[in-house]
């Protein structure tokens, strides 16, 4: 029999005390091991998610608020920018490709973020590590004004399909889409919600959408999200700008004369009026293309061009000319995100990581306490080892052996019942936070379990082992 | 010659400082394969004695040879391991550990001896009767039965010298006899030599050398 063996019947012997010991640490350590699940989720998500592109141009005020809106739809913007601007971007000579971006509405069935967007959007990587990782999509991206693009949690929780009716090639394909009842699969259509469900005056938009593609999932913000073509988004009864807030804007941001532009802008504004008596006349009067001057976007996704230190020194440029204006920022997402994860995230996570530690050695206490209190009955059963022959090290090394498997077991199962807790806490976290939870993602950092558990099982075992080296064994026989 | 001792001294320190003589042997041997039994009464230091000869207790002065090696010289671990691979020991309240089977007690005799063996051990146990009770804790055994095993663990690593103390002074009168028989057949078959202390006469009455510890335990006068 080794000490192993020894201790384990030691365990065996004492199985209610032991197991009690045991989960005592196992909880601990699962708490630790959320912790940093969560942590490694919050880390990933918030280094890849907006990886793709190298800038955010939105209007002046919070860089924070304005990642969060663009990148995590988890705000909304306070203001927009003309369709002009997003056009004088686009054209830019160091950007290589300029993505608008409108939101605001949410999806009526499931609250989702709506964006509209242009095709363009899906050509950006989702990510950048270990390397970009393009969109992948059952059907089509956006190609009609009423066509919408839905991640794979939106498709799953509102239970939505794809219009199947065009292939790879853009082209009826009847006998692949032909349905068990020889009807051609029509994809969900759906309304949207304007200011989002929780806004002041929210209303549902008559209008349509229709799903011609489910993106697969990114682990990013884009599988809750909606994508809508942006001419459609555009052509919303509501969304479009009136003329004269527009030219106000643009006066505002390409610091122009504003009588000018109201002097440039006079035709649209005289079929703006005609639009508006059309419409007093018939209540359903058709919708219409929204003129470019009523389109505002509210922010725009910049890839500079070049690799490396070019594309640096560009979005360094736009950064710096945008710094001077008053009307509109640049920001980088990646710095946002870094400072949001360093001073908010980031503090949380060490706040909660103390509290598992402290967890964790209060569990130690616990082994302590255990382990010691037996030591009185244990005395015996050392004695008589050491009658038999055990060296006084021997049985020390007993004592700690005991400790130690009574913490690498609760390391083991804190393990499994940490990606447990996760596995049964990501659907909730999901739905309330909207954060994409992997339960099997495994932090590097839960190797440490292991190391921590031998010191802890060193530490919660030296008193008793002690007193194990140093019974009396005449004196305890003898009693 | 299997056990040897010479003017030995034992004594304990008192709480006041002082030092209250145990043990004052002159000389006291035991042939190879000799049975002694050894009568004491309650507080003469029989059990002092005992663990003074099975290296547990060190003595102030003097020498104890087992076998040819003079314990009282060794460092404790070496004497730890001494024990365990030439001394057996069968105790009064036989000492089984509660966790472990009859057949793990005896196998735990022999892994501080660094020699066990799963067979010889249930050679053993098969030997003082116990060959179906191989799995049974010492709960679930008779105190008869539960002292047999006690046996079978102090013959585990084939000792020169087994120290007997009082073995049958926790059992019944009808299972006196039989472990008493037991023990004394175990160490003639394996030509061990036994030392056994008893306050009966009736016990020691048995033995064709009897000897009384107040006789040659003087620990008053000096050695």
């Amino acid at each position: 029999m080794n000490l192993f063996q020894i201790a384990l019947k030691n365990m065996r012997q004492r199985g209610l005390a032991s197991w009690l010991t045991m989960i005592s640490v196992a909880l601990g350590v699962s708490l630790m091991v959320a912790v940093l699940v969560l942590h490694s989720v919050l880390g990933k998500q918030f280094s890849q998610s907006g990886s793709g592109y190298s800038l955010i141009i939105g209007p002046e005020g919070s860089p924070t608020q304005l990642v969060l809106a663009t990148v995590y739809r988890i705000e909304n913007s306070t203001s927009n920018m003309p369709w002009r601007y997003y056009q004088k971007w686009a054209t830019d000579r160091r950007v290589e490709l300029a993505v608008p971006l409108s939101f605001g509405d949410s999806t009526e069935q499931g609250d989702f973020p709506v964006i509209g967007t242009t095709p363009q959007y899906f050509k950006l990587p989702y990510a950048r590590t270990p390397e970009p990782q393009p969109y992948r999509v059952k059907g089509d991206f956006l190609k009609g004004s009423w066509d919408a693009v839905i991640g794979s949690e939106v498709a799953r929780r509102n239970e939505w399909n794809a219009d199947e009716d065009i292939n790879k090639n853009g082209k009826l394909d009847v006998d692949e889409d032909l349905n068990g009842n020889g009807q051609l699969d029509a994809g969900s259509q759906f309304q949207l919600v304007h200011g989002g469900q929780k806004g002041e005056d929210a209303h549902v938009h008559k209008e349509k959408f229709t799903v011609k593609g489910i993106l697969q999932a990114t682990g990013t913000p884009n599988d809750r999200t909606v994508f809508v073509h942006i001419d459609g988004f555009f052509m919303l009864a509501g969304h479009e700008n009136p003329l004269r807030e527009a030219i106000h804007s643009e006066a505002q941001y390409f610091h122009e004369d504003e009588e000018m532009l109201l002097e440039k802008y006079k035709p649209e504004l005289e079929a703006e009026a005609r639009e508006a008596i059309a419409i007093k006349l018939n209540p359903n009067h058709a919708a219409h293309a929204v003129p470019d001057l009523s389109k505002e976007v509210s922010a725009i996704l910049i890839v500079t061009k070049g690799d490396g230190l070019e594309s640096a020194n560009n979005s360094l440029s736009i950064y710096t000319d945008l710094g001077e204006e008053n009307a509109a920022m640049a920001v980088s997402p990646v710095q946002v995100m870094d400072k949001i994860m360093r001073n908010l995230v980031g503090n949380i996570q060490l706040a909660f990581l103390c509290l598992t530690g402290l967890i964790v050695a209060v569990s130690g206490i616990g082994i302590f306490v255990s382990i010691y209190n037996s030591m009185n009955e244990r005395r015996r059963e050392i004695a008589i080892m050491r009658a038999l022959g055990a060296q006084r090290r021997t049985v020390s090394l007993m004592i700690l052996c005991e400790t130690l498997l009574l913490c690498l077991g609760g390391g083991l199962l804190g393990l499994l019942l940490g990606h447990g807790l996760m596995f049964a806490a990501a659907p909730i976290l999901e739905a309330r936070s909207g954060l994409l939870i992997d339960p099997w993602t495994y932090s590097i950092w839960e190797l440490v379990v292991l190391p921590i558990a031998l010191v802890l099982a060193t530490l919660s075992g030296l008193i008793p082992s002690i007193t194990a080296y140093r019974t009396d064994v005449a004196e305890t026989l003898a009693q | 010659m299997s056990l040897v001792l010479k003017n030995v001294r034992k004594s304990y320190k008192l709480p006041d400082g002082t030092r209250l003589p145990i043990l004052g042997i002159s000389s006291f041997e035991l042939q190879a394969g000799e049975q002694v039994a050894l009568i004491g009464s309650s507080g003469g230091g029989k059990t002092t004695l005992l663990n003074s000869i099975a290296g547990i207790t060190t003595i102030d002065a003097g020498s104890i040879v087992v076998d040819g090696i003079d314990i009282s010289k060794l460092p404790e671990p070496s004497r730890d391991r001494f024990r365990a691979q030439r001394i057996g020991i069968v105790f009064q309240t036989f000492h089984l550990l509660p966790a472990f089977t009859a057949l793990e007690n005896v196998l735990l005799g022999m892994s501080f001896s660094g020699r066990v063996n799963r067979s010889r051990a249930k050679e053993l146990l098969d030997r003082v009767g116990l060959g179906q009770r191989l799995n049974h804790r010492p709960p679930m055994l008779s105190v008869g039965e539960q002292q047999r095993v006690a046996v079978a663990r102090s013959l585990a690593n084939s000792p020169k010298l087994m120290l007997a103390d009082e073995p049958t002074a926790s059992v019944d009168q009808a299972n006196q006899t039989k472990i008493l028989d037991l023990i004394r057949e175990s160490c003639r078959e394996n030509k061990i030599s036994l030392l056994l202390v008893t306050h009966a006469p009736e016990v020691a009455s048995a033995f064709d050398r009897v000897e009384t510890l107040s006789q040659f335990n003087q620990p008053g006068e000096s050695a």
